[in-house]
Protein backbone atom coordinates (compact mmCIF):
# COMPACT_ATOMS: atom_id res chain seq x y z
CA UNK A 1 0.00 0.00 0.00
CA UNK A 2 1.38 3.12 -0.67
CA UNK A 3 1.92 5.75 1.80
CA UNK A 4 2.29 8.66 -0.45
CA UNK A 5 -1.63 8.36 -1.15
CA UNK A 6 -2.04 9.93 1.78
CA UNK A 7 0.19 13.24 0.75
CA UNK A 8 -0.60 15.67 -1.59
CA UNK A 9 2.61 16.81 -4.05
CA UNK A 10 3.77 19.86 -1.45
CA UNK A 11 3.90 16.33 0.93
CA UNK A 12 0.98 18.27 3.01
CA UNK A 13 -2.13 15.75 4.62
CA UNK A 14 -4.81 15.04 1.94
CA UNK A 15 -5.71 11.57 3.14
CA UNK A 16 -5.78 10.17 6.50
CA UNK A 17 -5.49 6.09 6.14
CA UNK A 18 -2.65 4.55 8.44
CA UNK A 19 -0.21 6.00 10.75
CA UNK A 20 2.51 3.91 8.70
CA UNK A 21 4.86 6.31 6.53
CA UNK A 22 3.60 9.09 8.38
CA UNK A 23 6.49 11.72 9.47
CA UNK A 24 7.17 12.30 13.06
CA UNK A 25 6.91 15.58 12.75
CA UNK A 26 3.09 15.70 10.68
CA UNK A 27 2.20 13.74 13.90
CA UNK A 28 3.29 16.28 15.90
CA UNK A 29 1.66 19.14 14.35
CA UNK A 30 -2.11 17.33 14.49
CA UNK A 31 -1.08 17.02 18.48
CA UNK A 32 -0.53 20.80 18.49
CA UNK A 33 -2.76 21.90 15.99
CA UNK A 34 -5.48 19.78 18.50
CA UNK A 35 -4.76 21.43 21.23
CA UNK A 36 -4.93 24.95 20.58
CA UNK A 37 -8.92 23.78 18.95
CA UNK A 38 -9.53 22.63 22.92
CA UNK A 39 -10.04 26.41 23.50
CA UNK A 40 -13.06 26.09 21.28
CA UNK A 41 -14.62 24.31 24.09
CA UNK A 42 -14.58 27.61 26.20
CA UNK A 43 -16.38 29.66 23.67
CA UNK A 44 -20.24 30.26 23.94
CA UNK A 45 -20.07 29.48 20.30
CA UNK A 46 -18.40 26.24 20.12
CA UNK A 47 -17.78 27.14 16.96
CA UNK A 48 -14.72 28.11 14.19
CA UNK A 49 -15.32 28.39 10.35
CA UNK A 50 -12.78 26.71 9.34
CA UNK A 51 -14.60 24.37 6.98
CA UNK A 52 -17.04 26.57 6.58
CA UNK A 53 -19.41 25.58 3.29
CA UNK A 54 -17.48 22.29 2.82
CA UNK A 55 -19.50 18.89 3.04
CA UNK A 56 -18.67 15.67 5.00
CA UNK A 57 -20.00 12.60 5.01
CA UNK A 58 -19.73 9.81 7.19
CA UNK A 59 -19.86 6.90 5.75
CA UNK A 60 -20.26 3.70 8.65
CA UNK A 61 -20.30 0.24 6.98
CA UNK A 62 -19.63 -0.71 10.61
CA UNK A 63 -21.14 0.29 14.39
CA UNK A 64 -19.83 2.77 15.92
CA UNK A 65 -20.90 5.18 18.73
CA UNK A 66 -17.77 7.48 20.10
CA UNK A 67 -15.92 7.75 16.72
CA UNK A 68 -19.24 8.88 14.91
CA UNK A 69 -20.33 11.13 17.45
CA UNK A 70 -17.42 12.75 17.59
CA UNK A 71 -16.17 12.81 14.05
CA UNK A 72 -19.77 14.47 13.75
CA UNK A 73 -18.99 16.94 16.76
CA UNK A 74 -15.47 17.59 15.23
CA UNK A 75 -16.77 18.73 11.84
CA UNK A 76 -19.65 20.75 13.37
CA UNK A 77 -17.34 22.23 14.93
CA UNK A 78 -15.27 23.31 12.17
CA UNK A 79 -18.52 24.46 10.64
CA UNK A 80 -19.17 22.10 7.59
CA UNK A 81 -22.18 20.30 6.91
CA UNK A 82 -22.01 16.85 8.01
CA UNK A 83 -24.28 14.24 6.94
CA UNK A 84 -23.71 10.70 8.93
CA UNK A 85 -24.87 7.55 6.70
CA UNK A 86 -25.69 4.19 8.52
CA UNK A 87 -25.19 1.64 5.30
CA UNK A 88 -26.75 -0.80 7.14
CA UNK A 89 -30.41 1.71 6.39
CA UNK A 90 -29.12 2.59 2.85
CA UNK A 91 -28.56 1.17 -0.80
CA UNK A 92 -26.25 -0.50 -0.12
CA UNK A 93 -28.49 -3.21 1.61
CA UNK A 94 -30.06 -3.59 -1.24
CA UNK A 95 -27.12 -4.27 -3.53
CA UNK A 96 -25.56 -0.84 -4.43
CA UNK A 97 -21.99 -1.62 -4.83
CA UNK A 98 -19.56 0.46 -2.81
CA UNK A 99 -17.96 2.27 -5.81
CA UNK A 100 -21.57 3.55 -7.12
CA UNK A 101 -22.20 4.75 -3.51
CA UNK A 102 -19.34 6.83 -3.43
CA UNK A 103 -19.75 8.23 -7.13
CA UNK A 104 -23.86 8.93 -6.48
CA UNK A 105 -22.57 10.85 -3.18
CA UNK A 106 -19.51 12.28 -4.75
CA UNK A 107 -22.58 13.59 -7.68
CA UNK A 108 -23.76 15.13 -4.16
CA UNK A 109 -20.88 17.84 -4.13
CA UNK A 110 -19.22 16.05 -0.84
CA UNK A 111 -15.39 17.56 0.07
CA UNK A 112 -14.62 14.40 2.46
CA UNK A 113 -15.56 11.02 3.14
CA UNK A 114 -15.08 9.57 6.35
CA UNK A 115 -15.08 5.71 6.39
CA UNK A 116 -15.96 2.97 8.90
CA UNK A 117 -16.01 -0.17 7.33
CA UNK A 118 -15.22 -4.19 8.19
CA UNK A 119 -12.80 -5.00 5.71
CA UNK A 120 -8.88 -4.17 6.22
CA UNK A 121 -7.95 -1.52 3.16
CA UNK A 122 -11.89 -0.06 2.39
CA UNK A 123 -10.35 3.58 3.05
CA UNK A 124 -7.88 3.48 1.16
CA UNK A 125 -9.97 1.75 -1.64
CA UNK A 126 -12.38 4.88 -1.86
CA UNK A 127 -9.08 7.19 -1.93
CA UNK A 128 -7.59 5.60 -4.54
CA UNK A 129 -10.92 5.80 -6.40
CA UNK A 130 -12.52 8.90 -5.53
CA UNK A 131 -12.80 12.00 -7.19
CA UNK A 132 -9.30 14.33 -6.63
CA UNK A 133 -10.78 16.99 -4.71
CA UNK A 134 -12.22 14.39 -2.03
CA UNK A 135 -10.06 14.00 1.06
CA UNK A 136 -10.95 10.46 2.33
CA UNK A 137 -10.68 9.70 6.52
CA UNK A 138 -10.20 5.97 7.85
CA UNK A 139 -12.08 5.69 11.19
CA UNK A 140 -11.47 2.01 10.80
CA UNK A 141 -11.15 -0.48 8.90
CA UNK A 142 -11.14 -3.86 9.53
CA UNK A 143 -8.03 -5.25 11.56
CA UNK A 144 -6.14 -2.91 9.61
CA UNK A 145 -5.80 0.27 10.87
CA UNK A 146 -7.54 3.20 13.26
CA UNK A 147 -5.38 5.97 13.17
CA UNK A 148 -7.40 8.87 14.52
CA UNK A 149 -7.94 6.69 17.40
CA UNK A 150 -3.65 6.35 18.10
CA UNK A 151 -4.10 10.28 17.41
CA UNK A 152 -6.55 11.10 20.36
CA UNK A 153 -4.67 8.35 22.14
CA UNK A 154 -1.53 10.21 21.89
CA UNK A 155 -2.74 13.22 22.56
CA UNK A 156 -4.39 12.35 26.00
CA UNK A 157 -0.54 10.42 26.67
CA UNK A 158 0.88 13.76 25.68
CA UNK A 159 -1.21 16.02 28.15
CA UNK A 160 -0.49 13.49 30.99
CA UNK A 161 2.83 12.59 30.14
CA UNK A 162 4.65 15.07 28.13
CA UNK A 163 7.40 13.35 26.64
CA UNK A 164 7.43 10.06 24.71
CA UNK A 165 11.60 9.32 24.59
CA UNK A 166 11.10 8.69 28.40
CA UNK A 167 7.34 6.25 28.22
CA UNK A 168 7.05 2.94 28.35
CA UNK A 169 3.97 2.14 27.35
CA UNK A 170 2.37 -1.25 27.82
CA UNK A 171 -1.01 -2.53 25.35
CA UNK A 172 -2.83 -5.44 27.07
CA UNK A 173 -5.07 -7.61 25.50
CA UNK A 174 -6.93 -8.95 22.09
CA UNK A 175 -3.74 -7.56 19.92
CA UNK A 176 -4.47 -9.89 17.30
CA UNK A 177 -7.97 -8.42 16.51
CA UNK A 178 -7.04 -4.76 17.27
CA UNK A 179 -6.36 -2.29 14.86
CA UNK A 180 -6.52 0.32 17.61
CA UNK A 181 -3.25 -1.64 18.84
CA UNK A 182 -1.63 -1.83 15.10
CA UNK A 183 -1.60 1.94 14.84
CA UNK A 184 -1.38 2.63 18.45
CA UNK A 185 1.98 0.82 18.00
CA UNK A 186 3.39 3.09 14.67
CA UNK A 187 2.31 5.73 16.61
CA UNK A 188 4.14 5.02 19.59
CA UNK A 189 7.09 3.96 17.57
CA UNK A 190 7.13 7.34 15.31
CA UNK A 191 6.54 9.90 18.19
CA UNK A 192 9.78 7.89 19.80
CA UNK A 193 8.16 6.34 22.87
CA UNK A 194 11.30 4.26 25.29
CA UNK A 195 9.20 0.99 25.20
CA UNK A 196 6.03 -0.49 23.74
CA UNK A 197 5.16 -3.69 25.82
CA UNK A 198 2.60 -5.61 24.32
CA UNK A 199 0.93 -7.98 27.09
CA UNK A 200 -1.26 -10.77 26.01
CA UNK A 201 -1.75 -14.57 26.01
CA UNK A 202 -0.25 -16.46 22.93
CA UNK A 203 -3.51 -16.70 21.06
CA UNK A 204 -4.23 -13.21 21.23
CA UNK A 205 -0.83 -12.04 19.48
CA UNK A 206 -0.56 -11.66 15.59
CA UNK A 207 2.35 -13.97 14.61
CA UNK A 208 6.01 -12.30 14.63
CA UNK A 209 4.65 -9.32 16.63
CA UNK A 210 7.81 -8.38 17.68
CA UNK A 211 8.53 -7.57 14.33
CA UNK A 212 6.53 -4.14 15.04
CA UNK A 213 9.24 -2.72 17.35
CA UNK A 214 7.40 -4.00 20.67
CA UNK A 215 8.64 -6.24 23.32
CA UNK A 216 6.42 -9.12 24.32
CA UNK A 217 4.99 -10.11 27.48
CA UNK A 218 2.34 -12.99 28.58
CA UNK A 219 1.73 -12.20 31.82
CA UNK A 220 -0.02 -9.34 33.45
CA UNK A 221 1.80 -9.17 36.87
CA UNK A 222 5.64 -9.42 34.92
CA UNK A 223 4.58 -6.85 32.31
CA UNK A 224 3.09 -3.45 34.08
CA UNK A 225 6.74 -3.26 36.41
CA UNK A 226 7.80 0.28 35.28
CA UNK A 227 4.86 1.27 33.22
CA UNK A 228 3.80 4.54 32.46
CA UNK A 229 1.15 4.50 30.27
CA UNK A 230 -1.54 1.24 30.23
CA UNK A 231 -3.62 0.77 27.48
CA UNK A 232 -6.52 -1.91 28.18
CA UNK A 233 -7.95 -3.11 24.85
CA UNK A 234 -11.92 -4.60 24.23
CA UNK A 235 -12.06 -8.51 23.88
CA UNK A 236 -13.39 -8.39 20.14
CA UNK A 237 -15.23 -11.32 20.45
CA UNK A 238 -17.38 -10.22 17.31
CA UNK A 239 -14.15 -10.63 15.61
CA UNK A 240 -13.07 -14.30 17.15
CA UNK A 241 -13.97 -16.85 14.50
CA UNK A 242 -12.42 -19.83 17.03
CA UNK A 243 -11.90 -20.67 20.49
CA UNK A 244 -9.32 -18.57 21.34
CA UNK A 245 -10.39 -18.07 25.11
CA UNK A 246 -11.18 -20.82 27.57
CA UNK A 247 -13.96 -18.16 29.12
CA UNK A 248 -14.28 -14.45 29.76
CA UNK A 249 -14.10 -15.48 33.69
CA UNK A 250 -10.53 -17.40 33.16
CA UNK A 251 -9.78 -14.62 30.29
CA UNK A 252 -10.31 -11.75 33.54
CA UNK A 253 -8.05 -13.84 35.88
CA UNK A 254 -5.13 -13.77 33.99
CA UNK A 255 -5.33 -10.41 31.91
CA UNK A 256 -8.14 -8.15 33.38
CA UNK A 257 -6.79 -4.99 35.14
CA UNK A 258 -7.71 -4.80 38.91
CA UNK A 259 -6.73 -2.12 41.01
CA UNK A 260 -4.12 -4.64 42.86
CA UNK A 261 -2.91 -5.37 39.67
CA UNK A 262 -2.44 -1.64 39.09
CA UNK A 263 -0.24 -1.10 41.82
CA UNK A 264 2.76 -3.47 40.03
CA UNK A 265 2.67 -0.21 36.76
CA UNK A 266 4.51 3.29 38.31
CA UNK A 267 2.26 4.93 41.13
CA UNK A 268 1.63 7.89 38.43
CA UNK A 269 0.55 5.20 35.65
CA UNK A 270 -2.45 6.38 33.58
CA UNK A 271 -4.80 4.17 32.28
CA UNK A 272 -6.33 4.30 28.77
CA UNK A 273 -9.32 1.94 26.92
CA UNK A 274 -10.42 2.81 23.56
CA UNK A 275 -14.40 1.72 24.29
CA UNK A 276 -16.39 0.27 24.67
CA UNK A 277 -15.25 -1.22 27.67
CA UNK A 278 -16.56 -4.96 29.18
CA UNK A 279 -16.33 -4.56 32.54
CA UNK A 280 -15.15 -7.65 34.33
CA UNK A 281 -14.05 -8.86 31.33
CA UNK A 282 -10.64 -6.54 30.38
CA UNK A 283 -11.59 -4.40 33.14
CA UNK A 284 -12.43 -4.00 36.84
CA UNK A 285 -15.41 -1.48 36.97
CA UNK A 286 -12.86 0.41 39.95
CA UNK A 287 -10.07 0.89 37.51
CA UNK A 288 -12.26 1.88 35.12
CA UNK A 289 -14.16 4.88 36.95
CA UNK A 290 -10.83 5.30 39.38
CA UNK A 291 -8.72 8.16 40.05
CA UNK A 292 -5.71 6.91 37.18
CA UNK A 293 -8.51 6.03 34.68
CA UNK A 294 -8.66 8.73 31.31
CA UNK A 295 -11.02 7.10 29.45
CA UNK A 296 -13.65 9.94 29.54
CA UNK A 297 -10.24 12.15 28.85
CA UNK A 298 -9.83 10.32 25.26
CA UNK A 299 -13.74 10.77 24.64
CA UNK A 300 -13.04 14.26 24.85
CA UNK A 301 -9.78 14.47 23.23
CA UNK A 302 -11.37 12.65 20.21
CA UNK A 303 -12.98 15.72 19.16
CA UNK A 304 -9.96 18.43 18.92
CA UNK A 305 -7.98 15.56 17.42
CA UNK A 306 -10.32 14.86 14.65
CA UNK A 307 -11.37 18.60 14.34
CA UNK A 308 -7.29 19.00 13.72
CA UNK A 309 -7.14 15.81 11.04
CA UNK A 310 -9.93 17.08 8.87
CA UNK A 311 -8.49 20.32 8.73
CA UNK A 312 -5.28 19.56 7.82
CA UNK A 313 -6.78 17.29 4.98
CA UNK A 314 -8.96 20.09 3.90
CA UNK A 315 -6.38 22.88 3.64
CA UNK A 316 -4.33 23.94 0.72
CA UNK A 317 -4.82 21.13 -1.88
CA UNK A 318 -3.44 21.29 -5.77
CA UNK A 319 -6.83 21.10 -7.11
CA UNK A 320 -8.26 23.97 -5.44
CA UNK A 321 -5.72 26.15 -7.25
CA UNK A 322 -6.98 26.09 -10.36
CA UNK B 1 10.00 57.64 0.17
CA UNK B 2 9.48 56.83 4.36
CA UNK B 3 12.21 54.43 5.74
CA UNK B 4 12.25 52.70 9.21
CA UNK B 5 14.08 55.45 10.63
CA UNK B 6 11.30 58.33 10.10
CA UNK B 7 9.09 56.37 12.86
CA UNK B 8 10.00 57.08 16.36
CA UNK B 9 8.00 54.03 18.69
CA UNK B 10 7.31 55.53 21.26
CA UNK B 11 6.33 58.86 19.90
CA UNK B 12 3.38 56.74 18.63
CA UNK B 13 2.53 54.83 21.50
CA UNK B 14 2.32 58.36 23.41
CA UNK B 15 -0.06 59.72 20.72
CA UNK B 16 -1.82 56.11 20.65
CA UNK B 17 -2.60 56.30 24.82
CA UNK B 18 -3.53 59.96 24.28
CA UNK B 19 -6.25 59.35 21.56
CA UNK B 20 -6.98 56.29 23.24
CA UNK B 21 -7.78 58.13 26.71
CA UNK B 22 -10.16 60.91 25.18
CA UNK B 23 -11.92 57.91 23.32
CA UNK B 24 -12.82 56.23 26.44
CA UNK B 25 -13.82 59.04 27.99
CA UNK B 26 -16.02 60.28 25.12
CA UNK B 27 -17.65 56.89 24.70
CA UNK B 28 -17.85 56.59 29.22
CA UNK B 29 -16.13 53.92 29.22
CA UNK B 30 -15.66 52.00 32.57
CA UNK B 31 -13.94 49.12 33.44
CA UNK B 32 -12.83 48.06 30.01
CA UNK B 33 -11.84 44.42 28.95
CA UNK B 34 -8.42 44.91 27.01
CA UNK B 35 -7.73 42.48 24.07
CA UNK B 36 -4.53 42.47 22.07
CA UNK B 37 -4.66 40.27 18.64
CA UNK B 38 -1.24 38.34 18.05
CA UNK B 39 1.37 39.03 17.66
CA UNK B 40 2.18 42.67 17.40
CA UNK B 41 -1.06 43.92 19.00
CA UNK B 42 -0.45 41.93 22.33
CA UNK B 43 2.84 43.37 22.34
CA UNK B 44 1.70 47.38 21.88
CA UNK B 45 -1.31 46.24 24.27
CA UNK B 46 0.43 45.28 27.21
CA UNK B 47 2.37 48.58 27.15
CA UNK B 48 -1.12 50.53 26.66
CA UNK B 49 -2.60 48.30 29.68
CA UNK B 50 0.08 49.20 31.95
CA UNK B 51 -0.04 52.69 31.23
CA UNK B 52 -3.77 52.53 31.06
CA UNK B 53 -4.03 50.99 34.76
CA UNK B 54 -6.36 48.37 33.47
CA UNK B 55 -7.65 46.45 36.59
CA UNK B 56 -8.54 43.53 34.46
CA UNK B 57 -6.07 40.90 32.54
CA UNK B 58 -5.23 41.46 29.46
CA UNK B 59 -6.88 39.34 27.22
CA UNK B 60 -5.32 37.65 23.96
CA UNK B 61 -6.49 36.64 20.32
CA UNK B 62 -5.33 34.56 18.21
CA UNK B 63 -7.62 35.08 14.78
CA UNK B 64 -5.69 31.89 12.30
CA UNK B 65 -8.95 30.26 13.20
CA UNK B 66 -11.03 33.45 11.70
CA UNK B 67 -8.96 33.78 8.50
CA UNK B 68 -11.07 34.03 5.32
CA UNK B 69 -8.07 33.17 3.61
CA UNK B 70 -7.88 28.99 4.91
CA UNK B 71 -8.49 27.41 1.68
CA UNK B 72 -5.62 29.47 0.18
CA UNK B 73 -2.76 29.21 2.83
CA UNK B 74 -3.62 26.68 5.55
CA UNK B 75 -3.22 26.86 9.17
CA UNK B 76 -0.17 27.35 11.02
CA UNK B 77 -0.11 23.88 13.89
CA UNK B 78 1.47 25.98 16.12
CA UNK B 79 -1.97 28.06 16.79
CA UNK B 80 -1.81 29.30 20.49
CA UNK B 81 -5.41 29.38 22.01
CA UNK B 82 -7.02 32.60 22.53
CA UNK B 83 -6.98 33.79 26.10
CA UNK B 84 -9.84 35.85 27.24
CA UNK B 85 -9.53 36.74 31.38
CA UNK B 86 -13.71 37.30 31.33
CA UNK B 87 -16.94 36.93 30.07
CA UNK B 88 -17.40 38.96 27.24
CA UNK B 89 -21.29 39.44 27.50
CA UNK B 90 -21.79 43.14 28.07
CA UNK B 91 -18.65 44.27 28.18
CA UNK B 92 -16.80 47.49 27.08
CA UNK B 93 -13.75 45.86 24.76
CA UNK B 94 -10.92 47.64 23.52
CA UNK B 95 -8.98 45.60 20.78
CA UNK B 96 -5.88 46.54 20.05
CA UNK B 97 -3.62 45.57 16.90
CA UNK B 98 -0.17 47.26 15.50
CA UNK B 99 -1.20 47.70 11.94
CA UNK B 100 -4.27 48.76 10.49
CA UNK B 101 -4.07 47.80 6.30
CA UNK B 102 -6.82 45.85 4.38
CA UNK B 103 -9.31 45.60 7.80
CA UNK B 104 -9.74 41.96 7.49
CA UNK B 105 -7.60 40.80 10.91
CA UNK B 106 -10.22 43.07 12.66
CA UNK B 107 -12.97 41.71 11.09
CA UNK B 108 -11.85 37.97 11.83
CA UNK B 109 -11.36 39.26 15.57
CA UNK B 110 -14.86 40.74 15.51
CA UNK B 111 -16.04 37.33 14.49
CA UNK B 112 -14.04 35.26 16.83
CA UNK B 113 -14.71 37.94 19.71
CA UNK B 114 -18.64 37.39 19.12
CA UNK B 115 -18.36 33.57 19.33
CA UNK B 116 -17.34 34.29 22.81
CA UNK B 117 -20.16 36.61 23.99
CA UNK B 118 -22.24 39.57 22.64
CA UNK B 119 -19.90 42.81 24.04
CA UNK B 120 -21.53 46.25 24.70
CA UNK B 121 -19.05 48.09 22.55
CA UNK B 122 -15.74 47.72 21.06
CA UNK B 123 -13.11 50.49 20.58
CA UNK B 124 -10.30 50.24 17.74
CA UNK B 125 -7.20 51.12 19.25
CA UNK B 126 -3.74 50.52 16.76
CA UNK B 127 -1.00 51.98 16.29
CA UNK B 128 -0.08 52.49 13.07
CA UNK B 129 -3.19 53.43 10.38
CA UNK B 130 -2.13 52.97 6.72
CA UNK B 131 -4.02 53.36 3.40
CA UNK B 132 -5.13 50.09 1.54
CA UNK B 133 -8.60 49.28 3.52
CA UNK B 134 -10.57 46.37 1.73
CA UNK B 135 -13.84 46.35 4.15
CA UNK B 136 -15.74 49.25 5.54
CA UNK B 137 -13.34 49.16 8.88
CA UNK B 138 -11.67 51.72 10.52
CA UNK B 139 -10.19 52.20 13.58
CA UNK B 140 -11.64 54.26 16.62
CA UNK B 141 -7.69 55.42 17.29
CA UNK B 142 -4.34 55.71 15.70
CA UNK B 143 -1.03 56.24 17.22
CA UNK B 144 -0.46 57.77 13.28
CA UNK B 145 -2.11 57.88 9.94
CA UNK B 146 -0.11 56.92 6.88
CA UNK B 147 0.11 56.40 2.90
CA UNK B 148 2.63 53.76 1.42
CA UNK B 149 3.58 53.02 -2.04
CA UNK B 150 2.37 50.35 -3.80
CA UNK B 151 3.96 47.26 -2.82
CA UNK B 152 5.15 48.79 0.77
CA UNK B 153 5.03 46.79 3.76
CA UNK B 154 4.79 47.96 7.28
CA UNK B 155 5.37 45.57 10.14
CA UNK B 156 5.98 45.90 14.29
CA UNK B 157 8.82 43.87 15.29
CA UNK B 158 9.62 43.07 19.06
CA UNK B 159 8.73 42.64 21.50
CA UNK B 160 11.25 43.48 22.67
CA UNK B 161 12.39 46.36 21.61
CA UNK B 162 9.55 47.27 19.36
CA UNK B 163 10.85 48.86 15.80
CA UNK B 164 9.47 49.16 12.80
CA UNK B 165 9.88 47.76 9.44
CA UNK B 166 9.46 48.79 6.01
CA UNK B 167 9.61 45.87 3.43
CA UNK B 168 9.19 45.71 -0.44
CA UNK B 169 7.46 43.34 -1.39
CA UNK B 170 6.43 42.52 -5.05
CA UNK B 171 3.45 44.91 -6.64
CA UNK B 172 2.36 41.01 -8.21
CA UNK B 173 2.58 38.95 -5.01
Amino acid sequence: MSNNLQLNSEGKLKHFLTIEGLEKQLLVDILDLAESFIGVNDQRIKKIPLLRGKSIVNLFFENSTRTRTTFELAAKRLSADVLSMSIATSSTSKGESLLDTIRNLEAMYVDMFVVRHGISGAAHFIAQHASKHISVINAGDGQHAHPTQAMLDMFTIRQFKQDFSKLRVAIVGDILHSRVARSNIQALNTLGAAEIRVIAPKTLLPAQVETMGVTVSHSLADGLKDIDVIIMLRLQKERMTSALLPSESEYFKCFGLTPERLKLAKPDAIVMHPGPINRGVEIDSKVADGPQSVILKQVSNGIAIRMAIMAMAMQKQESFDG
Amino acid sequence: MMTAADFDVSELLENLEIKLKQAITERNITDPLMIGIRSGGVWVAEILHRRLTIKQPLGLLDISFYRDDFSQIGVNPNVKPSQLPAQIEGRNIILVDDVFYTGRTVRAALNELFDYGRPSQVLLAVLIERDGKQIPISPDCAGMRLKLNAGQRIKLTGPDPLAIEIQYVDAVA
